[in-house]
């Protein structure tokens, strides 16, 4: 707490603007700040650059790119629809699945697994997430995707597909569903780490006086260290869902890549960041270029409004451990 | 409730947790376990197909000659580990003195408002989705010299680590005691002279770790490589023309429908997560922080 008021006042003293320090320590202040500042600049330019060349889709298609279905390179329709729909429902879906795991997981090493085996089973989480996502794609296509297809999908469809929509049609394999295992295996390393980081943070004194209460163990996590824990499980699990929103090869290799808008889970879908993997190199014509870079930049909206919630979050539950 | 026992006297001899709260006490600690054991199943069955179905690919080949062409035995993946390799040294020549820099900064700026903001800067650069760093640097980098290159591959794969190792090396600065900064500023050091000659030294392992870590992981990384380094079938060490790299490889011959190139695209990946895992590994044993353990 000490260091970071001393910061404020260090900062002071490094503008140039106030004549503090000699000559030598207002270089390197100037230095500093010029590299300081080259992280904004550059975000403006990624901003600013990826905004121009979206400019011709925009004007061709206003509001209707991200209300129309249609995408179709040939006859130079172009509606976002199909690829906003993937993205946002694949990444939901991987939520879904990843966070009862995450929790689970981390509730199991801080509050029952004893030392040797924590630790292990941490360091393994962490290996999880050091997989290379091209990786989990060619794992995907030939181990995931033919078990989900005989093992899940087949047996579920004959038996509810014509009852339940989700569930309906031919199991393809390469399907949402697929996409969305994929995602959450990829995404639980990181929300399981953030929920271990804030259940190691409930004070040992709110446990204590659970259990001196007669709560049993799962009684005193249940009703003292997770809702205590709860906003920073929140922030971990936007933060997760950041990373599955922008998440592209593995997605890529299972996901199916038809521009469909399907209820049933087992039929294929295409992600934002699937189309522009797969379509960016072939794009031809200056529409269908700029039409690709729209996604790019909605894209790059939805991430970013997502992360900035998630450090809100975060950066409350630590204002909150402050106190 | 045993109609035995009177219910006064059992709440006196301490008896008081139900059957029911027992049993949901056992299962729900249970479920966390089966949650455990369900998020390793993948973890195992990863690296077990990795070994099963790429080892048998790999021998001296492999790292020295070129991919061979469809159909045609042997071949290897040299040309791609090299390029793997010089996108990520370019990429690190070129995004770690920035990111230093810009971590010294954040540091010295604190919870000012102006350092407050370059952070929030910092975090939201590293959600960026990797593919969006792709075209962008496609628009810029690729279009400005009208061919794809190890340097527009480098520079993206630069984009990636900046924030990143920034924000490693402000934790690292901050987490130098004050006194030593103090004792040179008594000493009589300029500042700047403080913090080249002080505190970037005692800071030095932790962020040398945190540049191994961020290392590690563009070294992996696909999608912004995939329309700036683009891929070479050849040799390629010119700046300007494109190179081949390994997770271009894998992605390139997962998806082809030739059981050799799946069997090289296991191979492949069994040397990319090595090396991944090499330099993780040694961020974590090798390099230890004096300040970071308490």
């Amino acid at each position: 707490m000490a260091g970071s008021t001393d910061g404020g006042g260090l900062l002071a003293r490094l503008l140039p603007s106030r004549s503090r320090g000699n000559l030598q320590d207002q270089i390197y202040g100037l230095i500093l700040l010029v590299f300081g500042l080259s992280l904004p600049v550059l975000f403006l330019f990624i901003v600013l650059r990826i905004g121009s060349e979206s400019q011709l889709a925009i004007e061709a298609f206003g509001w209707g790119f991200i209300t129309s279905q249609e995408w179709n390179p040939v006859l130079r329709e172009f509606g976002a629809l199909p690829f906003i729909f993937g993205t946002v429902v694949s990444s939901f879906l991987a939520l879904v699945i990843a966070v009862p795991l995450s929790v689970g997981l981390a509730i199991f090493l801080t509050e029952l697994a004893p030392r040797w085996l924590a630790g292990p089973i941490a360091f393994a989480t962490e290996l999880l997430a050091a997989i290379p996502s091209v990786v989990y794609g060619l794992w995907g296509i030939f181990v995931m995707v033919p078990w989900l297809r005989f093992t899940i999908q087949e047996p579920l469809s004959r038996r509810f597909g014509d009852t339940i929509p989700f569930l309906e049609g031919p199991a393809y394999g390469f399907s949402m569903m697929s996409g969305a295992v994929i995602l959450s295996i990829m995404i639980i390393p990181f929300i399981s780490a953030v929920t271990r980081e804030v259940l190691d943070a409930v004070p040992r004194e709110q446990r204590e006086a659970s259990l001196a209460l007669g709560a049993t163990r799962w009684e005193m996590t249940w009703q003292v260290a997770l809702p205590y824990a709860m906003p920073g499980i929140i922030g971990g699990a936007i933060l997760g869902l950041g990373r599955a929103l922008g998440e592209t090869m593995a997605i890529t290799m299972v996901i199916g890549n038809r521009p469909d808008i399907a209820a049933s889970l087992f039929a294929p879908g295409y992600t934002m960041a699937s189309v522009l993997a797969n379509e960016f190199t072939e794009a031809t014509g200056a529409l269908y270029l700029s039409a690709l870079m729209e996604i790019a930049l909605i894209l790059f909206g939805i991430t970013i409004i997502v992360n900035i919630m998630a450090q809100f979050l975060v950066w409350r539950v630590a204002k909150q451990g402050g106190r | 409730m045993a109609s035995s026992t009177p219910t006064a006297e059992r709440q006196v001899t301490g008896g008081g947790i139900s059957t029911r709260r027992k049993l949901v006490n056992q299962v729900m600690l249970t479920l966390t376990g089966v949650a455990s054991v369900l998020v390793l199943i993948p973890l195992l069955l990863i690296f077990y197909y990795l070994l099963a179905a790429g080892a048998g690919s790999i021998n001296l080949d492999f790292f020295t000659q070129l991919p061979a062409p469809v159909g045609e035995p042997g071949g290897g993946m040299a040309n791609a580990i090299v390029g793997t390799l010089s996108l990520v040294l370019l990429a690190g020549a070129i995004g770690i003195p920035i990111a230093v820099g810009a971590g010294v900064f954040l540091a010295e700026a604190g919870r000012s408002p102006l350092g407050n903001f370059v952070r929030f800067i910092a975090d939201v650069m590293n959600g960026i989705p990797s593919i969006v760093t792709g075209i962008f640097v496609w628009a810029w980098i690729v279009v400005w010299m009208g061919r794809f290159s190890l340097l527009a591959g480098s520079i993206a794969l630069a984009v990636m680590l900046i924030p990143m190792v920034t924000r490693t090396t402000e934790e690292m600065v901050r987490l130098v005691p004050r006194e030593l900064r103090e004792g040179g500023v008594a000493l009589g050091f300029t500042r700047w002279r403080t913090t080249l000659g002080i505190v970037l030294p005692a800071a030095k392992s932790g962020i040398l770790t945190g540049i191994l870590v961020a290392l590690a992981r563009i070294a992996g990384e696909t999608a912004p490589l995939l329309f700036t380094a683009f891929g070479n079938p050849f040799w390629e060490w010119r700046l300007n023309e494109p190179i081949s790299a390994l997770p271009l490889l894998i992605y390139q011959y997962a998806i082809s429908p030739y059981d050799e190139w799946h069997r090289l695209a296991w191979a492949a990946s069994l040397v990319l997560i090595g090396m991944v895992l090499a330099i993780s590994l040694m961020a974590r044993f090798i390099i230890k922080n004096p300040y970071r353990d308490r």
